[in-house]
This record gives C-alpha cells, structure tokens and sequence, in this order.
C-alpha cells in the first residue's frame, strides 16, 4: 500500500469515527506530505509516513492549535514545537489536533469547548483525560501512536479507561517547548500507542536533547532497539496507599494478578506503606493551580486568539476576554492558584505543598533504593459515565490520587493494560527511578507482550 | 523660599536603579538580536520575547556574567545560589502576564559605592538583580488625547539590572552623582552604553526629619533624577513647614513640567504573587565569580589612584581624566606618546572643556589627530591659540590635523625665515634701531611689529624679540 492510500485510509477512519477525537484535522498537509514520500521512494526517518496524533497542546506551526479553548479557537502558531521538528525530521505525518480538557484541565475530556471524546469501549462512557482524543483515536484504531501530556495523569488515565499504553517520563526527559503549559514544574509530553513497542519507538524521536528548554536533559534514544521482555529477578514494591478505599476492588484484583503473573515469571514483591502519598493531591492541586494561573495570565486576546469588541480600555478589555474565553474549571483553577499565591497566603499554601512535594519525592526516592519498580493501579476505578463527575470537581479531583504523586517525585510511570471489568478496560501503572524508562518498558513488554502489531 | 540646596533638614534618599544592559548581542532569554534602537517596531521578536503559548526562557550566560561584573563592581557579594521568580501583573506591554524578575535569592546583595568627592561618602547597595524589559508603549499623540496605544516588542526581553541602594543618599545633588558614578562604573565594564534612549531608569524614595517616604516612579535621566528630587524635596518641606504630615504615596515624575504627580494617595501595595519561575533552574554560580573577578578591569577608583602615582597629575585632573572609561584611555594613549604633565591640560581642561561645550564624547577626536597637534605643541611649532582652533575645527567639522594647519596657515614661521626677516628689518629701520641703542626700549616693539609684518603674522613674537636683541646688541 502506498503511504497515500494509507493516509487516506486514516482519514477515512477518522471521518468515520464518531468519538470526536480530533478538533483540528490537517489532511491537506498530511496527504502532501504522503504525496511527497511516495515520491522520494524509500527514504530515511524512523517514523516515515507512519501517521501520528497531536494533543491540542502542543504547538503546531500552521496548524489550529486550540488546547480546547475558546479563547485559542482560531489561533495558528507560528512555529513548531521541539517534538514536532523531531516526529518530522523523522518522516511522521501529523494527522490532526486531538481533544482534550480545556488547558489540560481535567480527567475526563469533557471541560473541552468542542464537546466530550467518548470512549471506545463504551460510548456513553469517558475516554479519561485530559488527553483523551489521543488515547481514544489510539483506542479505536483511528491512528497506530499518539502524543498527549501528562501532568498528573493525563497521560495514564486515559491509557487506563481506553485500554492503551501511555508513558509519563521522568521530567526533563523531552522538551517542553512548545508544549502549552498547564503545570511546567509537573509536566511532560509522552507517547501514547497500543503496544509497548509503538511507546518505545516515538519515545525514541520526541526525547532527543533541545536547548530551548533549560529543564531538560534528553536522550540519546534507543529505547526500541534494547527493549527485550525482561521481569525476571526484578524488585517489585507495592505501596499500600494506592490501594486506599476509593479503589474498585475489581480494578484492585486486576492489578494483584498481574503482579502474581510478574512473580511467577521470576519478580519478587513486597508490600510497603508510603504514607506521604496521602498529601499528594492537596500539593498537586495547589501547586499546579498556581502555576496555570499565572502561565494563563497571557491569554488576554491582545496580541492572538479570541478578540471581542473593544471597551475604551485595556483592563476591562481583558476581563471581558477571559470572561468569555475560558471555561469554568479553567477559571476554578485560575482563582484558586491566584488566591494560593497571594499575600498572606502564599506561605500557607504554596510554600507548604512544596515541603510536601518534597517529603514524597523523598519517600519515593527511599522506595526505588530498595525496589526496581512499584506497581499499583493507574486509576482507581474504570471509565465513568459522561457527565457523572464533571459538575463535581472534588470526586474528580480524587480520581487522580494515584497519578499525581508520580508528577509531584518526576519519576517516570507507565501504564498499561491489566485486564476488563465490565467490559471496560483497567490499566497497571508502572513507577520507575528517574530515567530508568527502559526498564519500565522492558517490564511492561514482559507483562503485556505483542497484543498487537501496529 | 527656601534654599533646598542648603542641607538644613535631615533628608534620606534610596534608589533602585534599572540599567539596561544594552551591550550584549541578544536578549535575557531568546536569541533576538538586542539592537533594535534604529529599526522598526516588533522587527526584534520570537516566540519568546513574545511570550506565545509553549515558549520557553533560557538565560542568557552573558547577561548574568554581565551582572556578576557589575555586582562585584560595586563591591556586592554574589549569592552562590540565584533563583528567577516570576512577577505577575497584566499590562499590555507585557506579553506573558509575568515579568521574570528575581526576589528572594537576587544574584548579589551587600555592596558599597564610593561617591567621588571631598569626603568620598560610601554608599550601601542593598542588592543587585537581573530582569527582564516588557515592551513599549506608543501612544498616538498625546497621552491624554490619544484614540489609541500601540505597543512595541522590540524592547520586551531586554536586559536589564537592578540596583538598590540604602536610603544613604543625603541630597539631590549627591543622588546625581551617584548615578553618574554607576553609569561610570557601567561603561569601564563595557556593558552598558549610557547613551541609548532608556539605558537608564530610576524610582526613587525620600524623605525627610524621619518622616514618611514617597516613591517617585518614571525618571529616566541624570539630570531628571536631581530634578525631580529637588522638586520632591521642596514639596515635603513645605508640607512640613506648613504643620502637616507627609504622606507615604507613590508620585509620577512629569519630566516635561520638572513636577511630581500624585499616583494613589493610599499606598496599594500591588500584590505582584510573586512564586519561582519553574521554567529555569537554579543557577549555581560557583567558581564562575573567580574567574568572572579575575578578568574585571580596572574600575574608576583604582584608575583614579593610578593617574595620581603614574602620572602625577593633580587629584582634580585625575578625577576629570577618569570620569569617563573612553577619556580615560584617551589620555593614557596620548600620555604614552606626550609628557603627561604637559597633555594633562590639554585634555583635562581643554579638550574637556570643548567636548562638554558641544555635549559630544571625546571618540570625536581621533588620538592619532591629537597626539600629532600635541607634538606641534611641544616642538613650538604652533601657538596655544591655533592649538586650540585645530580642536575646535575637528569637533566641528572633523578633519585631519596637517591639512587643517596648512589650511588655516596655523604654523609658526620657520626660523630662518624669521632671521631673513630680522636682518632685512635692522637694514630697513636704521634709525629705530639707533634709537633702541640710545635707550628707548619701546623702539624695539617697532622692530618686532615689523618682523612679524614680514613673516605675516607666522614669526613667534618672543623668537624675533630675542634675535632682534642679538643682532642689535653685538
């Protein structure tokens, strides 16, 4: 088949679909490049002509770049984001802008301003969030590889309720630059794909070192070529905490017999206790929402992205485009990071969730000095219902108990598929030491084999 | 009226000084090009500087070596660990609602400034920080009629440092001549041009008789920072002399009309949020400041008390000559070529005297140029007066030192062309020259009026006197 006829195939799928995966799609572009590869024949790029999904988060030069917003409805960037240059100079072709949380706002895709992902396995259902499309589109075939985000969780729990693979990585494992921040100290782009080996392989092209972001170190790839099922004589702790009591116990036995099938094939496992974990979503939260209400202080319709009529003055100019512009969960965010940053509370808040952020991240480093790896579920339970929890911030807030400790520590996680309940998919998150990736993924290809060739 | 420039009241002035660092090649945090003083607006931008979603910071190396220069320079100590923190505030002239700044951990803190002068006061610098510039604000016409305001990014990025000093300064005068020493100081290190439109922008507090303070925001000169003080002074002074209190406010200082203006009389602290920016890591300056130490040049004091041993010039010449790092090195070239007691003058008063005249920097004259009229000088080959119109021709019109002699016939005559001249005189006026013998000595002038008549004017008068003399006498 040539790359054309399996574009356009892609397309068609998409077209299809009825899962609204994508906000922007970019076929012309994406057939032209197709076009040109069919031309050129064979040719170098160790993505070439494989087509590859975009969280509407990262910039795309030319591109509607929207991070589900009003406010961004019509913004085109002007340049390209540093995992973009990579998937390009690599021969991938960008198919589309997939849907997400409103600034990554979420764990359900339905804070988007163009209307909720549903799920794959089950249309009344969510995808997870907030890079929902991605895992979605993945999830039903639209596209083999995907990229979303994660910043505390956004990249696993979709993974989780869609039945994929989605890589969290350490931070500082590939630039940001580009990437419309949400959290900066908490977030990473990663690669989303149905098999351990499709993760391996773009994480390979995003990862490469760039100098645009001062956070990030980069690496020199090779995740594919040494990924070999390894799980044998592997430590595996298990911390109690991630079982806590708004754990599903289906979800709960999924992961237990996955770690019973890791110590039959040569892992040991021991239970331990990381009583920090506790404090995490209240640091996460705090300090996550300070970040984005200062990160989204420049969406101010002046110099891009939504423009209503003009006041007389720039102050009232700006509240009335941020008025209409943003969500309600963005602007809960926005309110309750300004209030955390404020006089007088700054040092109740922010100052104490970076004391806590730091006793995990020591608790952590603790638990990976005696085990290679932890496991425990990604997500509490399996994909709820649309619109069960979105007039409800807090029971949403806590769905992310699991994930956002990994965010806080910038450890690297995986998770991957453990098994159904109900027909819906449960996922196994994987904790590894800071740049260990491999290692994770080696472990994850143990567990999960070749489900499926891409 | 009261003589502000008396220190009859006990007056207390800080500073908190922002200079631009205007002679690095690029921004704070992106690669645009920094020189953008001549060229169109928002021609100097990126992603960056233009705060677009996704983009990120990275310091510039050179600005913050730039800033250990200057905090060593003004004897502060550098923090071994500095941290960026992000100032959040909406302005149209700050494109990602942030300003990255530094608060807590500023890269250098606890300075000293000697002001030059009598008693050579030291002056405390609280802390030394690196900052970004926002953009421009242009307004169509006048500020109050203006339809509408434009901005311009070209500035949004730059380097900037922020000085703080202690409330030490003791009067308006002292506060100008502190921010000449900082602009001196600036200018030896070679990162800062003084010159630039909005090189230098000061806020200033003061207050007097242990009073409250006022902030005086948007003074942009040396001289408008005496300007406004003064006039800030005055104003408190009166306040005080009519029985009332002084209220802590923040004043805008109106350049065009020499006043303050009254921002909000209720002290809003602006709550700035400030929280560190997670886009830079912490910068670890280590054993940088060693190295960035032993390659600082030498700095006006230092200099100063070299020309005094050196050169023996006079503490005032001294003082003149290294007030400025391009005069300085003016004079130590010429000095290598010239008797520096002898060009001493020539440049301290004289030169320096044309340049300030003209408002111009002494790169106006070539050293080659002067070294040559400098040499004309000393083997007596061209009057003080003729000396001094070559300088002024060149300043003015430029020119090359021989051409402008020739032009203008500034040359001595040549000697034999004066005892040609003597021998033909003394032939000529045998009566006067009688009469010189006979004892009236005024006869003599009569002879020297004549050689120099001779020699149109080139002959120096003093040579043909003594030859006249000789001839007469033997």
């Amino acid at each position: 088949m040539s790359c054309l006829e399996e574009i356009e195939k892609t397309f068609e799928r998409i077209e299809e679909s009825d899962l609204n995966t994508f906000i922007t799609l970019n076929k012309e572009g994406a057939i032209e490049q197709a076009e040109m590869i069919d031309r050129e024949g064979d040719g170098e790029g160790r993505l070439r002509g494989v087509p590859v999904a975009i969280k509407d988060a990262i910039t795309t030069k030319g591109i509607v770049t929207t991070c589900a917003s009003h406010i961004l409805e019509d913004y085109i960037p002007p340049y390209n984001a540093h995992v973009i240059e990579c998937l390009l100079s690599e021969g991938a072709i960008i198919v589309g802008k997939t849907n997400m949380d409103e600034f990554s706002m979420g764990t359900s895709t339905e804070t988007s301003y163009f209307g909720p992902t549903l799920n794959p396995h089950d249309r009344t259902r969510v995808p997870g969030g907030s890079s929902g499309g991605s895992a979605a589109a993945v999830a039903a075939g639209e596209v083999p590889l995907a990229l979303g985000s994660d910043t505390g969780g956004s990249i696993r729990c979709p993974a989780s309720f869609c039945g994929v693979v989605g890589l969290k990585t350490t931070y500082g494992l590939v630039s940001r630059y580009g990437l419309i921040a949400y959290a900066n100290s908490l977030e990473q782009i990663g690669p989303i794909a149905r098999t351990v080996p499709g993760v391996a392989r773009l994480l390979d092209v995003i990862s490469k070192p760039d100098a645009r972001d001062s956070t990030q170190l980069g690496s020199e790839g090779g995740y594919l070529d040494n990924l070999t099922p390894t799980i044998e004589g592997l430590r595996i702790g298990v911390p109690a905490e991630f079982f806590g009591e708004g754990v599903d116990p289906a979800v709960s036995k999924a992961v237990w017999d996955m770690i019973h099938t890791a110590e039959a094939e040569g892992a040991a496992y021991t239970e331990i206790s990381m009583p920090s974990v506790e404090y995490s979503l209240a640091a996460y939260y705090i300090i996550a929402m300070s970040e984005a209400s200062s990160n989204l202080a420049r969406f101010d319709g002046m110099r891009y992205g939504l423009r209503l009529e003009d006041t007389g003055n720039w102050h009232d100019t700006f509240s009335m485009i941020r008025a209409e512009g943003f969500g309600e969960e963005v602007k809960r965010r926005i309110l309750l990071g300004t209030y955390a940053l404020s006089a007088g509370y700054y040092g109740k808040y922010y100052l104490k969730a970076l004391k806590v952020r730091r006793m995990i991240k020591e608790e952590f480093d603790r638990a990976l000095k005696d085990f290679d790896l932890l496991f425990s579920p990604t997500m509490p339970f399996t994909a709820f219902k649309l619109g069960e929890k979105v007039n409800d911030p807090l029971s949403l807030y806590l769905a992310d108990i699991n994930t956002v400790a990994v965010n806080l520590a910038g450890l690297p996680s995986i998770s991957i598929p453990a098994g159904y309940s109900e027909g819906l998919p449960i996922g196994l998150q994987i904790i590894g030491r800071y740049f260990e990736e491999q290692r994770i993924m080696n472990a994850a290809y143990a567990l999960l084999g070749d489900v499926e060739d891409e | 009226m009261l003589n502000v420039h008396e220190s009859d009241v006990d007056v207390m002035i800080g500073l908190e000084c922002h200079v631009q660092l205007n002679k690095l090649n690029t921004k704070l945090f992106c690669g645009c090009s920094s020189d953008y003083q001549n060229d169109p607006p928002n021609t100097h931008t990126c992603p960056v500087c233009l705060g677009l979603p996704g983009a990120l910071p990275v310091i510039n190396r050179k600005a913050v070596e730039c800033g250990i220069k200057v905090a060593l320079a003004l004897n502060c100590t550098i923090q071994e660990e500095t941290l960026f923190y992000r100032k959040n505030y909406y302005y149209p002239d700050l494109p990602r609602g942030f300003q990255i700044s530094q608060y807590d951990f500023p890269l250098a803190t606890g300075g000293i400034v000697h002001l030059e002068g009598e008693k050579g006061r030291e002056i405390r610098i609280n802390r030394v920080h690196i900052e970004e510039d926002p953009g421009r604000l242009v307004h169509k016409g006048a500020i109050e009629q203006a339809k509408y305001t434009m901005v311009d990014y070209n500035r949004s990025g730059m380097p900037l440092l922020e000085i703080v000093t202690e409330p030490d300064l003791k009067s308006p005068q002292e506060a100008r001549q502190f921010l000449n020493k900082i602009r001196n100081i600036l200018e030896y290190l070679d990162v800062f041009d003084g010159n630039l439109e909005g090189s230098l922008r000061v806020d200033a507090n003061l207050s007097i008789e242990g009073g409250q303070r006022t902030e005086v925001k948007n003074i942009s000169s040396y001289k408008g920072a005496e300007r406004a003080l003064l006039f800030e002074l005055t104003r408190q002074k009166n306040i005080l002399r009519r029985g009332k209190k002084v209220v802590q406010e923040t004043r805008h200082f109106d350049e065009a009309r020499g006043i303050t203006i009254s921002l909000r009389t209720k002290e809003v602290e602006h709550d700035y949020r400030y929280f560190p920016e997670p886009d830079l890591v912490v910068m670890r300056v280590g054993g940088w400041v060693r190295e960035i130490e032993r390659s600082l040049p030498e700095l006006p004091d230092a200099k100063l008390d070299r020309f005094l041993r050196e050169y023996g010039v006079s503490p005032v010449h001294a003082k003149v000559l290294t007030s400025n790092i391009h005069l300085a090195n003016f004079f130590e070239g010429v000095a290598s070529m010239i008797d520096p007691a002898f060009c001493t003058r020539w440049i301290a008063d004289i030169l320096k005297g044309e340049l300030n005249y003209r408002g111009v920097g002494v790169e106006r004259i070539a050293q080659p140029d002067f070294i040559d009229l400098m040499k004309l000088l000393e083997e007596d080959k061209i009057t003080d007066h003729g000396a001094i119109e070559v300088i002024r021709t060149i300043l003015d019109h430029g020119g090359d030192v021989g051409e402008i002699v020739r032009e203008k016939g500034l040359l001595k005559a040549e000697i034999d062309e004066t005892e040609i001249a003597v021998n033909a005189v003394i032939e000529e006026f045998k009566g006067a020259v009688d009469d010189y013998r006979s004892g009236k000595r005024e006869a003599l002038n009569f002879l020297v009026g004549q050689v120099m008549k001779k020699t149109r004017g080139r002959a120096d008068p003093d040579h043909a006197n003594k030859l006249l003399i000789g001839r007469i006498e033997d």
